[in-house]
């Protein structure tokens, strides 16, 4: 079954949030009745005055905003009516990059649905040649969309890439609230084809992780006791399997943004966050050891700052003047939506931290 | 003019405060309810919905709201939620209806 989408992208319906100067003034409190203490100064009583980096080892790249689905939560805002695809010469340079840097040991390969950038095969089958470990953030049903994606199970198992795919619930009606009505009955189908290529089962070295982020203006609960209850539910309903559920907090951003305000739930939402603040996480921030990098080409801590085009505060912004030892001494730029990464154990693209 | 009410939601966050006039007893209790919801023989996720369908029993708003974000949190979903409360309505009209058999003991005695 197809999917039918629940969500339109901002940029679609002209919201004023896609001006990301005016998006950065609602995050900060524009319109909030309640005021929130800024990021860096709650940071700054934890003794970090600035957010320094650390070496950098991951090298997350956005293949394009395009995306078969349309998710209610996106903070990429992206879907189909998006055009925004990275060239074959960004990739080259990226390439070229990584071929140089023997410590940048991991490429996180995101999007959109990265698997619609025409040049995936070709830059995955690259990147593999380097020896780098590749992560691929599917939304699964991308598998399904087209019989000229019915490729990607095997392609994905012979590269051992690592896959890593939202399912933000086990049942079909919170799933396709979120993703769109049918996206959960594709996901299912997707997983079990990853499951025969012997993703997610035991000693078959193929990693296939899922990808919690709550339904709701709602943080995540434990990861460890979420992962148990999914790998329950999923088993017995689909017979399905996988290695780990790493559970993500929403970021106010972009449509999540939208979805808050829209519900008037925005100065809610941040009280929760602000309430689960845990300095203990700051040490293990996925900004402090991976460099985002847009489908244009810029350079980012995250890929959160990447989408309020917050670049990064160095003079290499961008992958054509790119130098690892400018970037490895900047400090990341920080805003109030960072408490989304900082609160309860912590969220990051690989789940919690503390 | 701001509206008074016997239940604010907002009271919800100065529960921790009821130290204030009772310490020792408030601290004992505060103790005593973390270990509770600690997980056990019983997962955080179950013991969130039994919380949820006896706030419901005992009719408290202020638990109602704080067992909804919790279960929700823990990975419950509505289907889930609704039935927990069902299991305390059931046990809670049952109760009720298990008081008929005094009353139907009582009928029999008299129309013997």
């Amino acid at each position: 079954m197809g999917i039918k989408q629940r969500s339109k992208s901002l940029l679609s319906k002209s919201s004023e949030l896609v001006d990301t100067t005016f998006q950065l003034e609602v995050i900060n409190g524009r319109n909030a009745k309640k005021t929130f203490m800024p990021f860096g100064e709650n940071i700054a009583k934890a003794g970090y005055k600035t957010l320094k980096v650390n070496k950098l080892e991951i090298f997350q790249i956005n293949l394009g905003k395009m995306c078969n689905q349309s998710c209610a939560h996106c903070h990429v805002d992206a879907g189909p009516d998006r055009k925004e695809i990275m060239t074959k010469e960004s990739l080259t340079i990226c390439l070229d990059i990584l071929r140089k840097h023997p410590d940048i040991h991991t490429v996180d390969l995101t999007g959109g649905a990265p698997e619609m950038n025409p040049h995936f095969q070709w830059f995955v089958e690259s990147c593999s040649e380097l020896g780098k470990k590749i992560m691929v953030r599917s939304n699964l049903t991308i598998i399904l969309a087209n019989p000229k994606y019915h490729y990607l199970p095997a392609f994905f198992a012979k590269h051992r890439i690592e896959v890593i795919s939202s399912l933000p619930f086990y049942s079909a009606k919170r799933t396709d609230k979120q993703r769109g009505e049918g996206v959960f009955e594709d996901s299912i189908k997707a997983i079990e084809l990853l499951n025969q290529q012997g993703y997610g089962k035991e000693n078959s070295g193929l990693i296939l992780n899922l990808v919690y982020n709550p339904v709701g203006a709602f943080l995540p609960g434990n990861q460890q006791s979420l992962e148990a209850e999914f790998k329950r539910q999923l088993a017995r309903r689909h017979d399905i399997v996988f290695n780990s559920l790493f559970a993500i907090t929403n970021l106010p951003i972009n449509r999540f943004l939208d979805y808050l305000i829209e519900n008037d739930n925005y100065e809610f939402y941040m009280e929760q966050l602000l309430d689960a603040y845990n300095p203990s996480t700051i040490e293990g921030l996925m900004c402090r050891n991976t460099i985002s990098v847009s489908w244009d080409g810029y350079l980012y801590d995250c890929d959160f700052n990447q989408m309020l085009d917050l670049k990064a505060a160095c003079a290499a912004q961008h992958i054509r003047n790119f130098d690892v030892n400018t970037l490895e001494n900047r400090a990341v730029v920080l805003g109030q939506h960072c408490y989304g990464c900082t609160a309860g154990a912590g969220s990051s693209c690989g789940g919690t931290i503390a | 003019m701001s509206e008074k009410k016997y239940f604010d939601p907002e009271d919800l966050k100065k529960f921790g405060d009821i130290t204030e006039f009772q310490e020792k007893m408030g601290q004992k209790f505060f103790t005593w309810y973390n270990e509770v919801f600690k997980e056990g023989a019983l997962t955080v996720r179950e013991k969130n919905l039994i919380a949820l369908a006896v706030a419901h029993v005992v009719q408290c708003p202020y638990c109602i709201d704080a067992y909804t974000t919790a279960s929700m949190q823990s990975g419950c979903d509505e289907e889930q939620m609704m039935e927990a409360v069902h299991v305390g309505a059931a046990i809670k009209g049952g109760a009720t209806l298990a008081f008929s058999v005094q009353m139907m003991n009582h009928v029999k005695k008299m129309n013997s």
